[in-house]
């Protein structure tokens, strides 16, 4: 980041646009805080918060224990007290140590109070396979949020909506699960500060196509969109629709791209079974019965733990060329 | 004698069990929402000496069996009777009941149904007082059962770590839920525990109010200058876990022993032998939390019923669109 105060970035990475984000929005509201494993001195196990300690100090920037289910219990506390803390969980497979505190007691608190408060906070981690980081280190966990009323829920896949959804995340007053994507830091894009893109809760058409829907979001996208290039060249035009935020989930853009192409494959990196893309496909079916063309696809990983092996990791998730074949086989 | 505030915690430990009698009531009388009523009777002393020993700011967090403290801490018998009752005029709508209640107005961060589950939040709390340079001390209250779970350690540590204004407040009433505390701990000694962790420790094991208030307030004064502490008060639980349960699992004969370690009965006999108050006073006392607490329960009885939209609300803020119901969502499927 050379300048932080410029408004467009030609070229920068989904990494870059995260500090950024919290950059502005530190600057912009001094009750905002991060805390977690790691974040300050080492600026974050994946560089999300390298150099804010320094710009921001420790009171702001807090280097906690290993301690998760209290890392999101105080970050709840601290919400409901004044503060707007953006608490990180190192990995989203910690959410095993910390559910308790974000699906009984984040997600609830404005419910069971009977409005009377909420805990405006974000909570930040990151998932997914590429690493080789195996069972523990590479899920795909968002369907455990989904699956808990009370809470926003956003999966970025490009640095500008990285950018916005993190910064709109931090203005609301509903907390926000944020997954990031190991393999997206890197990746780079355009950020424009003065344009979002599309508002928090809609999704971005990123490819108009006529006969085929690719539903997907996170780093599923990138794919999504290279094999949309392939398909393109074999005469199949396929719509690439980015969700990037999971609630709210913009249903709407989803029924009317499968009204219009009649068919449709929805592309995560999670597991197969009672995930996001179960989901999203039963809502096109109860919505789009009558013009479906072929069944919808859910192509997702596999209905196993994640594998180290980068052989078996490699096809544990979705690929490219089997993206092409099936929505090839879908177009049919 | 003039200074002694045994008078006024005798009076908060009698509106607590005479708050949770009519809880009690409250079920008999098909009133209550449920039957997952945790009274704290016979655990009077902990919520009356630490409740008064804060100071008006300050917050607290409660376990299931909540109810005292949040009478010790000022809350509305009638709200709170209500919101048993799960009733619209409760403090949170009848949505809570009596394990969710909460009054921010009040400083209750909420009573929690996940044993520990409020430890934390606590320390979240103090982290904001702390940071916004509030003078202001949280508290945790939570049984002996939170003592086995590893996030009030998790938070024990952060508290002590950053010297943070948090008490944490352990009501040891010798049960988690039917199983007692020797069936659940190699090592009763908890404070030994807290005092691992740097915190100030207490340990009250006898029925004198005035001085486990007194002590409490040592332990709450040094939290207020970062000095964090743990509190434990030795009771027992005089009924059953719950309304519904008639504790099989112990001796009529262990009961009828421990419910003369009565803190209330304890305290007015104190006030009799010192001469601060009579028989007739502490009858005239007794007498105003009976109709008290009474018009609580007609309160609670007539108190309407939320509308049925109410389902939908408060899941995520006012400036969000309500959750769709079921019936519209299956409906529109079926007329499309």
């Amino acid at each position: 980041m050379s300048d932080l105060n410029q408004n467009y970035f030609e070229k920068i990475t989904y990494r870059d646009a995260l500090r950024l984000a919290m950059h502005d929005a530190m600057q912009e509201d001094k009750n905002i805080i991060i805390m977690g494993e790691d974040v300050a001195n080492y600026g974050g196990a994946y560089g999300a918060t390298k150099d804010l300690l320094k710009l921001f100090g420790k009171e702001r920037v807090i280097d906690t224990p290993i301690s998760e289910p209290a890392i999101v219990g105080a970050a709840v506390g601290a919400a409901m007290s004044g503060l707007r803390p953006i608490a990180e969980l190192m990995y989203v497979d910690f959410f095993g140590m910390s559910m308790d505190q974000i699906a009984n007691q984040l997600a609830k608190i404005r419910y069971m109070f009977g409005g009377q408060i909420s805990a405006p906070m974000v909570l930040r981690t990151q998932g997914g396979t590429g690493r080789s980081g195996g069972a523990q280190h590479s899920q795909s966990l968002e369907s455990w949020i989904m699956h808990t009323p009370g809470l926003f829920l956003s999966m970025p896949a490009k640095p500008n909506d990285a950018y916005h959804l993190l910064r709109h995340a931090l203005k609301i007053d509903n907390p926000t699960i944020f997954i990031e994507h190991k393999l997206l830091y890197n990746t780079t894009g355009t950020l424009d500060k003065k344009n979002i893109g599309a508002p928090f809760g809609k999704a971005n058409i990123l490819r108009k196509g006529e006969d085929v829907s690719i539903i997907s979001y996170s780093r599923m996208i990138n794919y999504a969109e290279k094999a949309s290039e392939i398909l393109e060249k074999e005469n199949i035009s396929a719509e690439v629709i980015d969700l990037r935020t999971l609630y709210p989930l913009d249903r709407e853009t989803i029924i009317n791209s499968v009204k219009k192409t009649k068919r449709a494959l929805v592309l995560s990196e999670s597991y197969y079974t009672s995930s996001v893309p179960s989901e999203i496909t039963s809502i096109i079916f109860e919505n789009c019965y009558k013009v479906l063309k072929k069944p919808v696809i859910r192509y997702t990983a596999e209905d196993t733990p994640v594998p180290v092996a980068p052989n078996l990791e490699k096809n544990y998730i979705p690929t490219i060329e089997k993206i092409v074949e099936y929505t090839k086989k879908v177009c049919n | 004698m003039s200074n002694t505030l045994l008078p006024k915690l005798y009076k908060t430990m009698k509106r607590i069990r005479t708050f949770e009698e009519r809880v009690s009531e409250l079920f008999i009388k098909g009133e209550s929402a449920g039957t997952m009523l945790h009274l704290s009777i016979g655990e009077e002393l902990g919520p009356a000496c630490v409740g008064t020993a804060m100071q008006e700011n300050d917050t607290f967090t409660t376990h299931h069996r909540g109810h005292g403290i949040f009478v010790a801490r000022g809350g509305d018998p009638n709200r709170m009777l209500a919101e048993i009752a799960g009733k619209k005029d409760g403090y949170c709508k009848g949505k809570g009941g009596s394990m969710h209640i909460a009054d921010m107005k009040l400083g209750h961060l909420g009573a929690n149904a996940i044993v520990g589950g409020g430890i934390p939040t606590v320390v979240g709390a103090a982290m904001s007082y702390k940071y916004l340079k509030e003078e202001r001390v949280s508290v945790a209250f939570f049984g002996d059962g939170a003592m086995q779970q590893g996030i009030l350690y998790e938070s024990m540590n952060m508290a002590s770590l950053w010297k943070l204004p948090v008490v944490f407040c352990c009501i040891n009433n010798q049960y988690g839920m039917g199983t007692k505390i020797e069936n659940a701990v190699g090592v009763k000694d908890f404070s030994k525990r807290a005092e691992s962790f740097g915190l100030n420790t207490l340990h009250i094991n006898d029925l004198d109010v005035e001085s486990a208030y007194h002590k409490s307030k040592d332990i709450i004064d040094s939290a207020r200058k970062f000095k964090p502490g743990f509190i434990e008060i030795e009771c027992y639980r005089f009924y059953g876990h719950a309304r519904m349960d008639k504790s099989p699992y112990r001796d009529e004969s262990e009961e009828s022993e421990k419910r003369k370690l009565d803190p209330i009965s304890f305290a007015s006999n104190q006030m009799i032998k010192n001469n601060i108050l009579d028989e007739d006073d502490i009858k005239k006392i007794d007498d105003d939390i009976m109709i008290e607490m009474d018009k609580a329960m007609e309160f609670a009885i007539n108190s309407p019923i939320n509308e049925e939209t109410e389902i939908f609300k408060d899941v995520y803020s006012e400036n969000d669109p309500l959750p769709v119901s079921l019936d519209e969502k299956i409906n529109k499927i079926l007329n499309n």
